[in-house]
């Protein structure tokens, strides 16, 4: 993966020795470029604010969505699976575009950008929660159950206690590729004005006509952004295991 | 064990079903205050679901059953305040396994039974000394050996302060040399006056604790009687095959 990097950074550096290319727009020591340059990486903390404001939600209603799924009452589970599949089948622009324009004449509420974004991205990745979670808590163990019963723990403390702490160690994983994944959506929020990563980008674009530098400089800001992510996600989760084993 | 004394456990006329199978029939059983009572019987006879009902894990589809004058079955609350009187023992010994010894043994008296930490860090601490392990507190289960990990489940059942103890053949996952260990615990409670039904085999143990033997066969109660008899004079042939094929190891 670092290695990926370096070679893509090498790749467009030497390529920007040709006429195709025109670093001069972000070129940080001139005063025109360092602007632009701070211009698009003003963007990155929209783009995170969204994501992370958006995954916490969803992680909870996704929460709240898988528990029913797994309860022995069938109109509970229906009701979780009705859910799941509905907002799995709705792509995430026209979720976005049906939460900031449709949503507002429906309840007669302003919503802001921000908030259209956040909710969109979270009830879109909720359903894919949902199903992280189903999969972790079946996975752990009947006895695990028997035993909580056994000393009493109600419901609530079961969970709460025993086996969300042991299936959450389980999907971390996923819970991570979930947050990559909620960042590189966080760019479609863009089309309702949304100033994050993309959307300072395209602005920069239409007042500088330099598309190709611009738009590397963001998959570059993307690429940094999600391995950083990544590496967050390795280390929690090492630190999880050696604090099980030490 | 006064004469005509209630039984702490009742079970009259129970069935019990998986789908059409029958796994418990007309099971009728009393268990009396501080009773030691065995359990013994080939594979599938179905003597982890005549123990798995006393405390709710199982329930039963007809007859009755009661635990200290509880019928269970009827409503949540019964099946609260009979399981908070009841502690189980695992095969598997089902410790939780992100949490520490000590942790382990606190959760079931901090949550359920709200005592404050200060005070279930004590009894937690006092039961660990019981089953001889106090050292490993702060350990995790996986850092121990098969017995300690029992032992571990059992003194966490304990720090519930039960009325009644089951097991479910507590020794049947643990290595030869880890079994005894095991065994000295229970023979201990036993000999401390609590009220127990183990399903087992170790058949040395049952000897020297039961006051009662039980050995089911496809569901039924086929043979009930103190130990002397049953070990001496089964009246059974099912229990006396049985018996012939377990004691010859
Ligand atoms: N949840 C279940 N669903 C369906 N059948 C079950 C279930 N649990 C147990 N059984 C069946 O019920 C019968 C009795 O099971 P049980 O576990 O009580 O036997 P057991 O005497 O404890 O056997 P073992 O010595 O193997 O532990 C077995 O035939 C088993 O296959
Ligand atoms: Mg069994």
């Amino acid at each position: 993966m670092y290695r990926a990097t370096i070679c893509l950074l090498m790749l467009t550096l030497v390529s920007g020795c040709s006429d195709q290319w025109g670093w001069y727009v972000v070129d940080p020591t001139t005063k025109n470029g360092a602007v632009n340059l701070q211009f698009l990486l003003s963007g990155l903390y929209y783009t995170v604010l969204l994501s992370v404001t958006a995954i916490s939600i969803s992680v909870v209603v996704g929460l709240l969505i898988a528990l029913p799924g797994l309860s022995s009452s069938r109109p509970m589970r229906v009701v979780s699976r009705t859910y799941v599949e509905v907002v799995r089948a709705v792509p995430i622009l026209v979720l976005i575009l049906w939460v900031y324009y449709g949503l507002p004449q429906l309840s007669g509420l302003t919503i802001t950008v921000f908030w259209a974004g956040v909710i969109a991205l979270a009830l879109s990745d909720s359903a894919f929660e949902a199903e992280i979670f189903r999969a972790g808590i079946q996975s752990i163990a009947k006895g695990q159950y028997e035993a909580a019963h056994s000393i009493s723990l109600s419901y609530a403390d079961t969970m709460r206690f025993v086996i969300l702490p042991q299936a959450i160690r389980r999907i971390l994983p996923a819970l991570g590729n979930q947050l990559v994944y909620m960042l590189k959506m966080s760019s479609l929020v863009s089309v309702i004005g949304m100033q994050e990563l993309t959307r300072k980008a395209n602005e920069l674009v239409v007042s500088e006509y330099r598309p190709l530098e611009i738009y590397t400089i963001l998959v570059l800001e993307y690429l940094v952004l999600i391995l950083i992510v990544s590496a967050g996600v390795r280390w929690l989760e090492r630190r999880m295991q050696s604090d099980e084993r030490n | 064990m006064g004469e005509g004394a209630e039984p702490i456990i009742r079970f009259e006329a129970v069935d019990k079903f998986f789908g059409s199978f029958q796994v418990l029939k007309k099971i009728s059983l009393e268990v009396a205050l501080g009773e030691r009572v065995v359990v013994c019987g080939p594979s599938g006879s179905g003597k982890s679901t005549l123990i798995r009902c006393i405390n709710g894990l199982e329930q039963h589809e007809a007859g009755t059953l009661s635990v200290e004058g509880t019928k269970l079955g009827q409503d949540h609350a019964s099946l609260n305040r009979v399981r908070s009187s009841v502690g189980m023992v695992f095969q598997q010994f089902n410790l939780f396994p992100h949490l520490t010894v000590i942790e382990n043994l606190m959760l079931g008296p901090v949550r359920a039974r709200k005592l404050p930490r200060e005070e279930a860090r004590d009894l937690a601490q006092r039961y660990l000394e019981r089953v001889r392990i106090p050292e490993q507190a702060d350990k995790y289960p996986r850092q121990l050996s098969g017995g300690q990990q029992q032992r571990v489940a059992i003194a966490r059942s304990l720090c519930m302060e039960p009325r009644i103890m089951l097991f479910d053949e507590p020794t049947s996952a643990l290595d030869p040399e880890m079994i005894n260990e095991v065994l000295d615990v229970m023979t201990e409670l036993a000999e401390s006056g609590m009220t127990m039904i183990c399903v087992t085999h170790e058949m040395g143990f049952a000897r020297r604790v039961a006051d009662k033997m039980v050995f089911m066969d496809h569901g039924e109660i086929v043979e009930e009687a103190g130990p002397e008899t049953f070990f001496n004079t089964p009246k059974s042939r099912r229990c006396q095959d049985f018996l012939q094929k377990i004691l010859q190891h």
